[in-house]
Order: structure tokens, then C-alpha cells, then sequence
């Protein structure tokens, strides 16, 4: 437990993130949470993940999850939803990442608060896979790739896109699960507190 | 002092959002101009419906081409979605092979027409290897042969009005696309897959083929092409049957 307590060293005079931290955070956790369910929704179409350019059924699969075809329209107001929150994410991590570069706050903004695996991991996470996960997107889309057809072949192929595009998902669920779990370790009420007024509670200081 | 500094940045805030709402109005102005507002941009998603297709309008403003494959490169398994329309009209020209359909083009064209099969497949032609996605997830790759829908259009003659070109099949699943993609090169109709005819299943006797949206924009089992200045007296006035069954106007995702 000592090894994954978040360490807290702010200090009274400074908030423990900045105000555009903790607005782009929170639009981000909607709009990720909008973009899992309306992806769950449309994977529930056709719950099966093929490797190369094409894949259907009656043809082999790399993985069959084992989850339901639910074939009610339920991909429609899916894609609608996904597009919206997409945009709403991109936009975001635009803000985010710029203001991130011009405040230092990936190097010793980060270093202030989080020990250099939880550094290593948000990096990974903002610079790698949220990168990925909107190219894998884009490299399923056929207006797209008939202006950048690299973007689909480098990665193997249209169906290869939407298996990369489930498991750098997959890794994001995982990353926010193991987070919720170290904020909760670290006392969940003070923690997302921080997160929204910037500020921790009075008389609940802790390390 | 912290106070203050909250100050500040709420009124830089409100004036970078004031700028940026006038900023908006004037883009859904010109944006409207272009063409880059798809039929369903109302509602809760129409922001994000409205930015999909606005960005890939402008990203494919060159009239890219859809990826072309090899012969090699086609499936084995290429799927059927849904069943042939179940009229009497489609199934009794089904069993006299077509020989009585005819593809009607009209609207804002000079010279309304229609056409035989026959009559279509003396048309200049064109084949293409492309790939289709379901929106369901599955995919496939096919041969295509037809006549390029601008071909037909030129035939016709198209009014300078003209802002989309819409589909009406032998079923209610109507649909349309924009001018770049009625002009577009690889936008046929087509009468031809793998080397033979167009099988019933895939939307015989002819079908529309846009390869760079998702399968469903390509209309089967085509009965009439019209050229309209607007789709807003169209069935709900969303631009096609998807959006009245909840999926979006356009599909390049």
C-alpha cells in the first residue's frame, strides 16, 4: 500500500492541479465514458475481431469475444454518440497537451506530485495510447484512408484497425480502473475534491 | 490574491468564448455556403455529425480515391445484409430477369429519362476493386462494374440547383449523396460483381456503389435516381431512410 499511495507534497499556497488540469479531466472522464458505451454498442454489432484488410462471418476470426451479436439498431445512436464525444475528447486533449508544453506540467508538474511510474504510465497513456486509439479510429473510416491510405495499410489493414482500436481500449479501461483503484487508496472523497476545487479539504491534509 | 488570478482568467475565458461563439456563427454562415452541414445536423449529435462531415468534406476536397485492391485481394465470403424487397413490382420483374426494369432519372435535370439494362451496359463502364465495410464491423473486398453515376447525370443533363442526388429503391431504404460524391470517379452503378452479374442478394439489377462510405450508403435493388436542390420534403427531411431508423446521413465515419 505505501507503494502506491500518491504521494502528496502540495503546498497550502498552490492548488494541487491547475484549473485547466481539472476542467480538461473532467470533460475527458464524460467523454470517455460516452465513447466506451457507445464503442461497447457498436462491438455488440459484431462482437468479433479479425486480423488484415477484411473479416465476416463464415470467415476466420482472430478472437471471438465472447459477448452477444445484438443486431437492434443499437450501432446507430452508438456511432452518432461516439463521433460527439470523439470530437468532445480531441478538443480536449488538444487544450490539454498544449497547455501542458507551454506550463512544463509533463515534466515537473508531473514530477511535483507522482512517482516516475505514474509518471511513465501517464505519459504513456496521453502521448501514446489516446494517440493511437484516434489513428486506429481514423484507419477505419473509408473517406479517411482514401486521403491517407498509409494510415490503414501501416497498420495492417481495415480490420487490423478496429482490433488495434478494441485493445488500446482495453488498456485505456484497464489504466482507469488501476487509477480509480489509487485514488480510492488514497481517500476517494479528498482526492477527487482536489481534482474539481484544485484545493484539499481543510483538516483532511494527508499523505 | 488567488482570488484575482481567478478573476482574470474568468474574463479571459468569457471573451475567448464570446469570440468563439461569433466565431461559430459566422463558420455555420460559410459552412452552410459549401455544403459541409449534412441533412441530420439537429439534434443532441448533430454537432459531432456536423464536424465529421464538414472535416471530411474539406480533407476531400482533392476527390481522393478509395483504396483499389488486386484481383487476388477479393473475398471469398462476401456477406449479404438483409433480403430482396418483397413487392410484387421487384419480384415480378425478379422473375422475368429485368428485361421490363428501368432505371427513371429525373428532377432538376434537363432531359428526364429512363433507362434499360441494356441501355446502361452500353454506357461507358468502369471496375473497381474496393472495399466495403458493414457498419456492423464486418468487411469484405469485391469487383464492382458499372456505369459511373456521373456519366448518367451528364446524360441527363444536371441543373446548376442540383445539391444532391437521391436513391430510390424497390424497398423504403432510400437514400442520397452530396454533388462530390454524384461526380465522384468511383461512384458507379453498378450491374456487375466478381466477373458476373449482379447477384439478387447484393441488390440486382442495379446498385449504387460509393466506396468511400460505409455499405449502407450504397443503395440496391435501385428502381429511381432524382437530382434535388434540397432533401427537406424528403420522407422526415434527414436526408435518407438511416437517419429515421438512427444511424447517421453520412458514413465515411
Amino acid at each position: 500500500m505505501p507503494g502506491v499511495a500518491i504521494r502528496d507534497s502540495h503546498t497550502p499556497d498552490r492548488p494541487r492541479h491547475s484549473a485547466p488540469v481539472r476542467v480538461t479531466h473532467w470533460i475527458t472522464v464524460v467523454s470517455f465514458c460516452a465513447l466506451l458505451v457507445s464503442g461497447f454498442a457498436i462491438l455488440l454489432a459484431h462482437p468479433r475481431l479479425y486480423w488484415g484488410e477484411t473479416g465476416a462471418v463464415g470467415t476466420p476470426s482472430l478472437i471471438d469475444l465472447p459477448l452477444p451479436f445484438v443486431l437492434t439498431g443499437q450501432s446507430g445512436w452508438g456511432r452518432y454518440l461516439h463521433f460527439l464525444a470523439a470530437w468532445a475528447s480531441v478538443f480536449t486533449g488538444i487544450v490539454y497537451v498544449l497547455y501542458g508544453l507551454r506550463t512544463r506540467h509533463f515534466g515537473q508538474g508531473l514530477r511535483r506530485i507522482y512517482n516516475p511510474l505514474q509518471r511513465l504510465t501517464y505519459l504513456i497513456v496521453v502521448f501514446a495510447l489516446f494517440p493511437l486509439m484516434i489513428w486506429s479510429g481514423l484507419a477505419m473510416s473509408p473517406a479517411i484512408t482514401s486521403v491517407v491510405p498509409g494510415a490503414v495499410s501501416v497498420l495492417g489493414g481495415q480490420q487490423s484497425a478496429r482490433t488495434i482500436h478494441f485493445f488500446v481500449a482495453t488498456a485505456l479501461v484497464l489504466f482507469v480502473l488501476v487509477h480509480i483503484g489509487m485514488v480510492s487508496l488514497a481517500g476517494f472523497t479528498s482526492r477527487v475534491r482536489m481534482m474539481t476545487t484544485g484545493w484539499t479539504p481543510a483538516g483532511t491534509e494527508q499523505g | 490574491m488567488t482570488r484575482g488570478i481567478t478573476r482574470r482568467t474568468l474574463i479571459t475565458k468569457g471573451l475567448v468564448a464570446a469570440a468563439g461563439a461569433s466565431g461559430l456563427a459566422a463558420a455555420a454562415r460559410l459552412a452552410d455556403r459549401y455544403g459541409l452541414i449534412p441533412p441530420d445536423h439537429g439534434g443532441i449529435y448533430g454537432a459531432g455529425e456536423t464536424l465529421t462531415y464538414a472535416a471530411q468534406r474539406l480533407l476531400m476536397s482533392h476527390h481522393s480515391l478509395a483504396r483499389e485492391f488486386d484481383r487476388s485481394d477479393i473475398s471469398r465470403v462476401a456477406p449479404v445484409n438483409g433480403a430482396p424487397p418483397e413487392t410484387d413490382a421487384y419480384e415480378r420483374l425478379l422473375s422475368r430477369q429485368f428485361a421490363e426494369w428501368r432505371l427513371v432519372v429525373d428532377g432538376l435535370v434537363a432531359r428526364p429519362s429512363s433507362f434499360s439494362l441494356a441501355e446502361l451496359r452500353r454506357f461507358p463502364s468502369r471496375t473497381q476493386i474496393t472495399h466495403q465495410a458493414c457498419e456492423e464491423g464486418w468487411s469484405f473486398i469485391a469487383e464492382w462494374t458499372g456505369v459511373p453515376l456521373s456519366h448518367v447525370l451528364n446524360v441527363v443533363g444536371v441543373s446548376t440547383r442540383a445539391k444532391y442526388v437521391v436513391f430510390f429503391p424497390f424497398d423504403q431504404s432510400w437514400d442520397s449523396v452530396d454533388m462530390p460524391d454524384a461526380w465522384h470517379a468511383q461512384t458507379l452503378l453498378a450491374y456487375g460483381m466478381n466477373g458476373q452479374e449482379l447477384p439478387t442478394g447484393h441488390g440486382a439489377p442495379l446498385r449504387l456503389r460509393v466506396p468511400r462510405q460505409l455499405g449502407y450508403k450504397s443503395v440496391k435493388y435501385l428502381s429511381r435516381i432524382a437530382v434535388v436542390a434540397t432533401l427537406e420534403d424528403i420522407g422526415e427531411g434527414l436526408g435518407s431512410w438511416s437517419p429515421e431508423i438512427g444511424y447517421s446521413w453520412y458514413a465515411g465515419i
